[in-house]
C-alpha cells in the first residue's frame, strides 16, 4: 500500500504564513529538501500529522537563490536550511542558528548546485 | 548567574563510534545550552544517483548505514517501485518484512549492548551481543552476508528462503527469544539500570512532536508514531501497534527498544506463518519517470527517501532524511538542564547513527 501524498505549490512570498498556519494546525516538520532542476531549484517542505503527508513546494531561481528561514516558527528547520546552504548554495535569511557555511565540512562549495543529471547523463534510456 | 564554560563533547568520545560534536555550555555542572556540529565525514551519496543507474543505486542506499542497511535498500526500492507502478509479489514483500524486522532486532540488541557498556555493566553488554550474534548468523544463513547483504532489488528481492529453512528459522527465533528473556528482564527490572537512566534526558510529548522526534525517541515520550502504520509492503497484512512509553526519559527509550525486540520476533513468526508461495520479483522494464517520498520505519525511526526520475536510467534526485538527523533537535532539548555526567547517556539514548546522518 502506498500513502496518499498531497503536494501544494506555493509562492516564496507565502512561505512564512503557510508554515505558521500548518505549524498551528499541529503538523510536524518531516524534512526540507532541495532539488536542482534545469532552470530552478525546487524546495520541498514536508509535514506530517497522524500519518497525513503534506508537502509545500516552491521554486526559486538558480541565480542568487534566496529563501526566508522558517526556523523561528519551526525550530528543527535550521538544520535543513543550513544543509541547503552548504550543498546547494541557497542563502537562507534569519536562521536561528547560522553555521555560515560550516555545517558540512566539505571541500567544494555548494557541490550539489554545480552538477545536474543533464550535465552528467551520457547514457539515456 | 554562575560563570559559563564551554566544554567540547566529541567528535571522539567513548559513546560515539562515529563523529558528532557538541559544544556544551555549562553553568557549574549543569548544561544550559548546546550547539551541535555534524558534517565531519559527509559522503555526498545522494549525488551518486546522477552517475549510477537507478538499479545500481540500491547498493548505494544499502551502504548509507552498516546497521540498518537492508531497510535503507527497501525504502529506496519502494520509492522507485511506486514511481514505476510496479506490482511487487506478496512473497517478496513478506521476505522484506522478515529481513527488516531481523535488522531491527539486530540494531536494538547492538544498542542495548552499547548502552549496558556505557553504564559499566559489561556482562550485560557481552550477553546482548552474544544474542545478536545469533541474529547475524540468520542473516548469513539466508543471504550469505552478515551486515550488508544485498537482498533488496527494485521489483522484489534477490534471494528466496525455502519452506524448510523457514521452519528451521521459526525454531531459531524461539531460541533467540529464550536467550533474550533473561537479558530483557535485567534491562526492565535491574535497579542499577533504572537508577542510571530514570529521570535523565527528559523529553515531553509536546516537545517530541514539535521538535520532530522519530522512532523510539518519539514513542518513549508518548507519541504513538510508527511508519509501519502506513501499512507499506506486507505490513498491510501484519497489523503493528506502536510500542509506547510515557516517561520520556532515557530509561523509557530503553524500555521501548526492549519491547520492540519482542514485537519484531513476533512479526517474523507471523511472516513465517503467513508467507504465500510464488515469485520473489517482478520484471522491471523502462525507466522511472515521476517522484515519490517513500517513508519507512528504521530501528531508529522514520526515514524518508525522495526519488525523482526523469525517464532515463539516472535519477534527477535521491534525497534521504535519516532518523538521527531528525532526532538532533530533540537531543538538544533533552540535554538542557542535565548535568555534564549525564550527557553521554543522553546522547546514546537516541541511538545516534552518524553514518546515516552523513549519507
Amino acid at each position: 500500500m502506498f500513502e496518499d501524498q498531497e503536494i501544494v505549490t506555493i509562492e516564496r512570498s507565502e512561505l512564512i504564513s503557510r508554515a505558521q498556519k500548518i505549524s498551528k494546525e499541529g503538523y510536524r516538520l518531516v524534512q526540507i529538501g532541495c532539488t536542482k532542476q534545469s532552470d530552478h531549484f525546487q524546495i520541498d517542505y514536508t509535514f506530517d500529522k497522524e500519518y497525513r503527508f503534506y508537502n509545500l513546494r516552491l521554486s526559486i531561481p538558480l541565480d542568487h537563490p534566496t529563501l526566508p528561514s522558517i526556523s523561528h516558527l519551526i525550530m528543527p528547520a535550521f538544520l535543513y536550511e543550513n544543509e541547503m546552504h552548504d550543498l546547494f548554495g541557497i542563502q537562507v535569511s534569519d536562521m536561528i542558528l547560522d553555521y555560515q557555511g560550516k555545517f558540512y565540512n566539505i571541500a567544494k562549495k555548494a557541490p550539489f548546485a554545480t552538477i545536474s543529471a543533464a550535465d552528467t547523463t551520457t547514457e539515456k534510456g | 548567574m554562575a560563570k559559563r564554560t564551554i566544554v567540547p563533547f566529541g567528535p571522539q568520545h567513548p559513546v560515539l563510534p562515529e563523529p558528532i560534536h557538541l559544544d556544551l555550555v555549562l553553568e557549574d555542572e549543569m548544561v544550559v545550552d548546546v550547539l551541535p556540529s555534524v558534517g565531519f565525514i559527509h559522503r555526498g551519496l545522494e549525488l551518486l544517483c546522477q552517475k549510477k543507474s537507478f538499479q545500481d543505486m540500491v547498493f548505494v542506499a544499502e551502504r548509507i548505514c552498516g546497521i540498518c542497511s537492508f531497510i535503507h535498500g527497501v525504502g529506496y526500492c519502494q520509492g522507485i517501485e511506486k514511481v514505476m507502478n510496479l506490482d511487487i509479489p506478496k512473497r517478496a514483500q513478506f521476505l522484506r518484512v522478515f529481513w527488516g524486522e531481523l535488522s531491527r532486532v539486530h540494531s536494538h540488541l547492538l544498542w542495548l549492548g552499547l548502552a549496558a557498556d556505557a553504564i559499566g555493566f559489561e556482562s550485560l553488554f557481552m550477553h546482548s551481543w552474544r544474542v545478536r550474534e545469533k541474529v547475524l548468523a540468520i542473516f548469513e544463513e539466508t543471504t550469505g552476508g552478515r551486515v550488508i547483504f544485498g537482498a533488496a532489488k527494485v521489483g522484489g528481492v534477490r534471494i528466496d528462503i525455502s519452506q524448510d529453512k523457514l521452519d528451521q528459522l521459526a525454531i531459531a527465533l524461539d531460541e533467540i527469544q529464550k536467550e533474550y528473556e533473561p537479558l530483557a528482564k535485567v534491562f526492565l527490572e535491574d535497579y542499577t539500570v533504572q537508577h542510571r537512566w530514570s529521570e535523565v534526558g527528559y523529553l515531553s510529548k509536546e516537545d517530541a512532536h514539535q521538535l520532530g522526534a522519530v522512532g523510539p525517541t518519539a514513542r518513549a515520550s508518548g507519541l504513538p508514531q510508527d511508519m509501519r502504520k502506513l501499512r507499506y509492503g506486507a505490513y498491510e497484512d501484519l497489523e503493528v501497534e506502536p510500542i509506547v512509553e510515557t516517561a520520556g526519559d532515557c530509561y523509557a527509550r530503553c524500555v521501548v527498544r526492549v519491547k520492540e525486540i519482542y514485537q519484531s520476533l513476533d512479526l517474523m513468526r507471523r511472516v513465517i506463518h503467513k508467507i504465500p508461495a510464488g515469485e520473489i520479483e517482478t520484471k522491471v522494464t523502462g525507466f522511472p519517470q515521476g517522484e515519490y517520498f517513500s517513508r519507512v520505519e528504521q530501528p531508529r525511526g522514520e526515514v524518508v527517501y525522495y526519488v525523482k526520475g526523469n525517464g532515463t536510467k539516472f535519477l534527477d534526485r535521491f534525497r534521504v532524511r535519516t532518523p538521527t538527523f531528525a532526532n538532533i533537535p530533540p537531543l538538544l532539548q533533552m540535554l538542557k538542564g542535565c548535568t555534564l555526567a549525564d550527557v553521554p547517556a543522553i546522547v546514546l539514548s537516541i541511538d545516534p547513527c552518524i553514518s546515516c546522518t552523513e549519507r
